[in-house]
């Protein structure tokens, strides 16, 4: 059910607190010295003037650090604190001027003097795949290293990481296929825009270090910390109040290493923030250029996919290497495909680094994988709708060999897209035939002569990157209300909200009675991410584990308090009873334990009515705790203040998920992406306008359906925005539109005409109540789809996002050729 | 020789109902006045160049990027900020609108909106969806792809409407 955001008042009056409002005492601030050129070896630094001006602290750089562990990435560490010998990108961190005020700060960084020795810029891919000298001449990784199922390249010739996937014989069937068709699409570099950019606030004293930042993940981010600053994982604090956007951009570990080491040269709490500038400069997506060859039967069925990914992942690895893996895995699509092979190239350049965003690797891949099917359904005269049903995979059916079977039902998400579609599609003509008149008629036709439109669909499917390891604690105090502990960062999706309804319902409390810390890693317990649209998913199945834990103990005190063996105590509609009290009214219900077991993990898969929540689709957050059916037993608060023999104690459950149970098979789930747009193009000027966009929210179970639908709309229009205005543009060394006016993001008039959003609740995912991720999905096929729709408007298939006006008009000139 | 331009001025405003007198750098913007110094963090920015939205708060009525206006202009003003906005524990109608249409995730952007819904319809109390769509554009939103704002915008203008 939908419940109202739990952090809406605060984020409506303000008083919300994000990083980048984060004090300490004593702060000082940081400014950032940035290379000016995309590839140089460093020759002199000369702080002296930067040193001696008004307020300034100290001016840090490089070799000052000493025997700081100075490089940090979790996959390659080849990413410096500051500018080692040489510099990979125009904007990378050369020195850090630490000063009382922030505008001391920066005054002081602009006094700083770099001399460099130019090498050749290498920014874009191809360039630098073909180019002998190298962007980093030295390899960082130790044989065997691995994260994930991840290996990292070992050679250092501009490659970050290599990976293929094959099975079946790819060539040979290709070469066997009726028909052959083949897209190259280039998908551009794009930057994720959170609106609180990049910041950190860190305090390092001896022995410990304390940091406030925008990470979405903080246990990543403590983990490279200690490592870095040779302390235990515990003496590391880092927390995460609400981040102001994430998408993904904020995953792994960004400006944290800046900032510590800066205090600790400092002997003082430094802040760090980025302008939107040094934001594009810290992180940006992965660019690809990718080419898919297909090979259809006689009777248009795939027979084989050969697949080329080549990704632009700038200067240094952090995640991509992870990126340009599930890359290949969401390449080929939610098809049945007898021969693959799928290549892909992570490459160096001189560019701001890339990493994680938003479909992860998805939308790069689909972009020429479902536009190809686009162009072959029109090559065999199918339409295209039917040509993916041909080929889809069944609910079930493998995608991959090894991995969780298809857990949706694309068919019917598609059959959805077209309803919406063919209803918007009816509804204009008899608005316009319901006018009647010849007058409107004329109009219309009159303002549809410079238009052309076009509509299409696209579906993706992604393994959850989402690694199965979460903890969850809830705290029941002696009034029978929760603290929920989580480490999962709250940017927006509305995971405190979607996760204390999952605890009310477990507990049978109000959802008011829930209250959720925010992420703070010295008292949170360990999450592995906030990404990859797992938390309802992985965290939500930890939640309810904690539950079943709490449920338990109450057993266990309850039982001790009477003086009877804990089998003899069971769990029954929210109370706490003996079993002999029950075992009269219920039928069906086994030993206590059983019960207690069945009610932990049961409530999604329709535990038996005796439990109260179970059967309850809607969940039982909005109801008071079920208590009626039962004239004995006692609350959960009784149990507390009995056993501690005051209106006093607490009782605390703890809930694990790991490679294990509902989770053991990889991914923990698909996360769908299942759009449809209809564009119209203004044959004058090459503007494209989205007409009606369709989403499904392939979801399983909305746990609270407005949060869903704003995850999917969210989503989507990151997709049209990276369709249609998103670029960051390299004009040799340097980015020429590193700012909000020349780096144009949808704005609210840019918005669909029509939106239709729909659920598909099948309740076949394997979180809790049949839930699966959302937050993703909804933009890997947009960009996909708005090029096929385009493509179809104007009659020539693009080849590049974004399609702006420019490059839509040359569209039309060559289609008249 | 002459003296050097002064680096500092006096400012004497009123911000939300609050008498401010305060020698400030003539170069600190009205963001930083407000979040820096008075801790107001309720004002956020990012862009830094008028074109997000987010820092927007009103003066004299009228909304103002305030990472782009300079806290010394400030001197004889009357600001709002989205801290000025509840009467104790009433929310203005527009940040009650915001949360009955779900209209923000993050909320990063949140503040900025409100204060341009607030001024819009101050000045416009009966505005139509396009005088909304055309308020609101110049305030951007990367999370909920707009419709909810819009949707809570226009709420709020029948609401007050009603009243
Ligand atoms: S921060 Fe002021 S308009 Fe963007
Ligand atoms: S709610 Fe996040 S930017 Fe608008």
């Amino acid at each position: 059910m939908t419940s109202p955001r739990s952090d809406a008042w605060e984020k409506v009056t303000g008083r919300a607190r994000y990083a980048v409002d984060a004090v300490l005492p004593n702060m000082a601030h940081a400014a950032v010295v940035r290379s000016e050129r995309a590839h140089a070896y460093l020759t002199g630094i000369d702080r002296a003037e930067a040193e001696a001006a008004p307020g300034v602290i100290a001016v840090v750089t490089a070799e000052d650090l000493g025997d700081l562990g100075r490089r940090f990435g979790h996959i390659v560490p080849d990413h410096a604190i500051l500018a080692v010998d040489k510099v990979r990108y125009y904007g990378e961190p050369v020195a850090v001027v630490v000063a009382e005020t922030p505008h001391q700060a920066a005054d002081a960084a602009e006094l700083v003097w770099v001399d460099y020795d130019d090498l050749p810029a290498l920014t874009d891919a191809v360039t630098a795949l073909a180019s002998d000298v190298l962007i980093h001449e030295q390899s960082y990784v130790e044989p065997g290293q691995k994260f994930l199922d991840v290996a990292p390249a070992a050679s250092t010739d501009n490659i970050a990481h290599r990976n293929e996937l094959a099975w079946g014989d790819a060539e040979a069937a290709l070469a066997a296929a009726a028909t052959v068709v083949e897209t190259t699409t280039t998908f551009p570099l794009v930057y994720g825009y959170a609106m609180e950019t990049y910041n950190a606030l860190a305090d390092w004293q001896p022995g410990s270090l304390h940091v406030v930042s925008t990470a979405q993940h903080p246990l990543m981010v403590r983990r490279e910390l200690a490592r870095m600053f040779s302390l235990p994982l515990a003496a590391v604090r880092v927390e995460v109040p609400y981040i102001g956007g994430g998408y993904g951009s904020k995953s792994y570990t960004k400006l944290e290493p800046l900032a510590a080491a800066a205090s600790w040269a400092a002997g003082r709490p430094v802040k760090v923030t980025t302008d939107v500038e040094a934001a594009m400069y810290t992180t940006r997506a992965d660019g690809a250029l990718v080419t898919v060859r297909t090979g259809f039967d006689a009777d248009a069925r795939i027979c084989a996919r050969d697949i080329d990914i080549r990704f632009d992942t700038g200067a240094y690895a952090d995640n991509s290497p992870l990126v340009l893996t599930k890359s290949i895995n969401r390449s080929f699509g939610p098809y049945r495909i007898p021969n693959l092979r799928v290549r892909g190239v992570a490459a160096y350049t001189n560019t701001s680094p890339a990493s994680s965003y938003r479909g992860f690797g998805a939308p790069q891949a689909a972009l020429a994988g479902e536009l190809n099917m686009d162009m072959a359904a029109d090559r065999l005269g199918i339409d295209p709708v039917e040509l993916r049903r041909r080929n889809l995979l069944a609910p079930g059916d493998t995608i991959i060999d090894g991995k969780r079977p298809l857990d949706a039902d694309l068919a019917a998400d598609l059959d959805a897209i077209v309803f919406a579609l063919d209803q918007h599609a009816f509804e204009r003509d008899a608005a316009v035939q319901a006018g009647g008149d010849q007058h409107a008629a004329d109009q219309h036709d009159a303002v549809d002569v410079g238009i052309r439109r076009g509509r299409a669909v696209a579906v993706t499917a992604s393994d959850a990157g989402a690694s199965p390891i979460s903890t969850a604690q809830v705290r029941m105090h002696a009034d029978g209300s929760v603290t929920l502990l989580v480490s999962s960062t709250e940017m927006g999706q509305g995971s405190r909200t979607a996760l204390a309804q999952i605890a009310a319902r477990e507990l049978c409390v109000s959802i008011e009675a829930v209250a959720v810390g925010q992420s703070d890693t010295r008292f949170t317990p360990f999450e592995w991410t906030t990404g990859a649209s797992r938390t309802t998913t992985v965290v939500g199945l930890a939640v309810q584990a904690a539950c079943a834990d709490l449920w338990d103990n109450l057993r266990v005190k309850a039982a001790e308090s009477a003086g009877v063996p804990v089998d003899d105590v069971v769990v029954h509609g929210g109370r706490v009873h003996l079993a002999a009290e029950v075992s009269n009214t219920v039928s069906g219900l086994g030993a206590g334990g059983d019960v207690v077991g069945e009610h932990g993990t049961g409530l999604g898969a329709g535990a038996a009515g005796a439990l109260g929540a179970g059967e309850r689709g809607t969940g039982a957050a909005d109801a008071a705790p079920v208590v009626k059916d039962s004239g004995s037993g006692l609350t959960p608060a009784e149990v507390i203040r009995q056993w501690f023999g005051a209106d006093a104690g607490e009782v605390v459950g703890v809930g694990v998920v790991r490679r294990d149970g509902a989770t053991a098979v990889l991914p923990p789930f698909w996360e769908i992406g299942a759009v449809g747009v209809e564009v119209s193009v203004d044959v004058a000027t090459g503007e494209v306008t989205v007409e009606h966009l369709v989403t499904v929210g392939d979801v399983g179970h909305a746990v609270n359906p407005d949060l869903v639908k704003g995850q999917d709309l969210g989503a989507a229009t990151q997709g049209l925005g990276i369709a249609l205005w998103e670029e960051m543009v390299y004009d040799g060394e340097q980015l020429t539109n590193p700012n909000l006016v020349e780096y144009r993001v949808p704005r609210l008039r840019d918005t669909p005409r029509r939106i239709t959003s729909v659920l598909a609740e099948r309740g076949d995912g394997a979180g809790p109540y049949g839930a699966k991720g959302a937050g993703e999905g909804a933009l890997n096929p947009v960009p996909a789809a708005v090029a096929a729709a385009v493509g179809r408007a104007v009659g020539v298939w693009p080849t590049e996002l974004p399609l702006t006006p420019p490059r839509v008009w040359s569209l039309l000139q060559q289609a008249q050729q | 020789m002459t003296a050097p331009a002064p680096t500092s001025t006096v400012v004497r405003c009123r911000i939300n109902g609050r008498d401010v007198e305060m020698l400030v750098p003539v170069r600190l913007t009205v963001a930083e006045l407000l979040r820096d110094r008075l801790g107001l963090t309720g004002t956020k920015v990012s862009c830094e160049m008028q074109v997000c939205g987010v820092c927007t708060v009103l003066v004299d009525g009228n909304p103002v990027s305030s990472c782009a206006t300079l806290a010394c202009d400030l001197d004889g003003t009357e600001v709002l900020t989205v801290e000025g906005l509840a009467r104790g524990r009433n929310l203005h109608p527009v940040q009650e609108a915001f949360m009955d249409a779900n209209a923000l995730q993050c909320g990063f952007c949140t503040p900025g909106f409100i204060m341009m819904a607030v001024a819009l319809l101050d000045a416009h109390p009966d505005a139509d969806q396009a005088e909304v769509r055309e308020w609101m554009d110049g305030n951007l939103c990367r999370c909920t792809g707009y419709a909810p704002i819009e949707t809570a915008v226009t709420v709020a203008a029948s609401r007050m409407d009603a009243q």
